[in-house]
């Protein structure tokens, strides 16, 4: 063997593919664009130390120490929940290796049987039944999987995540299975602290106005107007948020399913996901299971780089796949399994095949793919034929696909 | 044979090499995590029906002891409300200690079922909780290596009864 090999253990986040900005070693998951969060964040921040520099001495001596405290305590779980809903994985599908890939496209083909030349084949749809109503499963082209019920592909972060809301550009991620609580329980704290700020703004303004009047106040405290104005305009559009995922909490659906019409009645469809009881759906939405992450990000793996020292070419295109933390590498292009020696292979072929393949699992670390691979001789017969996998042209489903990763 | 599979880490590198058969979940009672319990043709011949059926309904019935709702969890997410889910940061939340028992199960029954059949069970956490995904093993490759061993020894033995013959023809 004449190629060098550099073996470093990396962090799998390093790896994963998708758009996504990972920080503080892979313990942090945004979105790439990020410019909206920090003016979010500064707009929070900026209007809650106004109103504790200038309004909370006068409030606490004239009225009650207890006004500045309760303001702390809501802004700081405002804080928290815009943090854990941006920072956290929204419900990340990983993508399938090309194992699962490649056994999903062979069903796929068994379903649709012989397609006739020049036509396309049918569009990649699977219905599964969910309490008695057809739910229709598209297949991802990027993710190359069946996306569960409720999961979409958002095109900004360029991933599958489950029960998707939407991508919100206010908290720098997209809300999911896994933090919509957060992003929920965010805008209602927000709209309950901008209600909060802005009342007692309002207040402070009259009782300084009661003592001294109403201009001379205006001209003793040119602090206040700045972000009564930010509170004003905020609450408006906080409180319409809340309240619309309120409504959509009530009747357990998503952003995405709501703006499509998916269970708007139209042909008798009905949600197939709701208690059909407020309490119910409310409970299950904000009190259910925390899911776990399934996105493993900080696990180790090893990443292989064979430098060849010889002539030998690398196979072209090769490029490090994601695997589990077992540490095997395949190169993209490999995706035919290499054949099992079993009762149908000829004799001649089997010692090779065995001894190779021995071989390959008494090593200890494993090296490039191409090669390792057990060498087949020529008379034996070729493993199950493998369809090429398919891209969204080659589907009839391509305007909807592309219409779908819009949104 | 149970030897040959000591070491499971072992085993799962040389089942990047071996063919993989994966089972869907069931969308049948909504999104909550089910996989379904059809026993797949590929697997007839390595493990029986009753086991593997066994094992997918044991991991059913986990998954839904750790995504049930009822007063255990709406005090957790409520506690954690309260705490502005920083107590998580100090607690496992139920859901993680039931795939810490799911792991634990299926490390076992691969340990005692599974790898004596030349199977292998990769925890479905690690193919996004999508597939429990069969793996299967180069179990034959050592059978045919004892079978080449026994073919060469037989091979050795007519040779030296030809041999035999010849010289006794000589003689």
């Amino acid at each position: 063997m004449s190629a060098v090999m550099m073996t470093r253990k990396v962090r799998k986040w390093e790896k994963l593919p998708g758009k996504n900005t990972f920080c503080c070693d892979g313990r942090v998951m945004m979105a790439r664009q990020k410019g909206v969060f920090y003016l979010t964040l500064f707009l929070i921040v900026g209007t809650c130390s106004l109103f504790f520099a200038f309004e909370c001495p006068y409030l606490a001596i004239h009225l009650s120490p207890a006004i500045p405290v309760f303001a702390i305590l809501l802004f700081f779980f405002v804080m928290a929940m815009l943090l854990r809903t941006s920072f956290s994985d929204p419900g990340v599908l990983p993508r399938a290796l090309p194992e699962e890939a490649t056994f999903i496209e062979m069903e796929i083909e068994a379903t649709n049987g012989n397609v006739p030349a020049g036509q396309r084949p049918p569009p990649r749809i699977r219905n599964v039944q969910i309490n008695g109503q057809i739910v229709k499963l598209k297949y991802c082209y990027t993710c190359k999987i069946f996306r569960p019920p409720r999961a979409s592909h958002c095109s900004i972060c360029d991933n599958c995540v489950d029960r998707f809301d939407h991508h919100c550009p206010w908290v720098g991620n997209c809300v999911g299975k896994r933090n919509y609580r957060y992003f929920y329980l965010f805008t209602l704290s927000l709209s309950l602290l901008t209600i909060y700020i802005f009342t007692f703004n309002i207040v402070h303004v009259v009782m300084r106005s009661v003592n001294s009047g109403f201009v001379k106040t205006l001209q003793d405290t040119p602090g206040t107007y700045p972000f009564m104005l930010v509170c004003f305009f905020t609450l408006w559009s906080v409180v319409g948020l809340t309240g619309f995922h309120t409504y959509l909490i009530s009747l357990n659906q998503t952003t995405n399913e709501d703006i499509k019409g998916s269970w708007s009645g139209k042909n008798r469809v009905q949600n197939p996901y709701s208690h059909k009881n407020i309490i119910n759906n409310c409970c299950e939405v904000l009190c259910g299971p925390a899911y776990p992450s399934v996105l493993d990000r900080r696990g180790l793996m090893r990443d292989d780089l064979s430098v060849p020292t010889s002539a030998l070419s690398i196979v072209p295109g090769l490029c490090l796949q994601l695997e589990s933390s077992y540490g095997a590498m395949f190169p993209l292009q490999k995706t035919t399994a290499p054949l099992i020696p079993n009762e149908h292979t000829p004799d001649d072929a089997k010692p090779s095949m065995a001894d190779s393949a021995i071989a390959h699992a008494e090593k200890r670390s494993p090296s490039p793919r191409e090669e390792k691979l057990p060498t087949l001789p020529k008379s034996s017969p070729t493993p199950t034929k493998v369809p090429p996998l398919a891209s969204p042209e080659t589907d009839a489903e391509a305007s909807i696909i592309a219409k779908d990763k819009a949104l | 044979m149970a030897t040959e599979f000591h070491n499971l880490q072992e085993l799962r590198h040389s089942a990047s090499l071996a063919n993989k058969v994966f089972l869907q979940r069931d969308y049948s009672d909504g999104t909550t995590c089910r996989f379904q319990t059809k026993f797949p043709s590929e697997l007839e011949s390595r493990i029986e029906r009753p086991l593997f059926e066994d094992t997918v309904k044991r991991l059913n019935i986990y998954y839904a002891e750790a995504e049930k709702m009822g007063g255990q969890s709406y005090l957790e997410g409520c506690l954690a409300c309260a705490t502005a889910y920083l107590i998580f940061l100090c607690m496992e939340t139920r859901y993680e200690k039931v795939l810490k028992k799911i792991g634990r199960y299926i490390q076992e029954q691969n340990e005692k079922i599974y790898a004596p059949r030349g199977l292998l069970i990769t925890d479905p956490i690690e193919r996004g909780m999508r597939v429990v995904s069969f793996q299967l093993l180069l179990l034959l490759c050592v059978c045919v290596r004892e079978r080449q061993t026994k073919k060469n020894k037989d091979r050795d033995e007519e040779n030296n009864i030809d041999r035999e013959r010849v010289n006794s023809t000589h003689v």
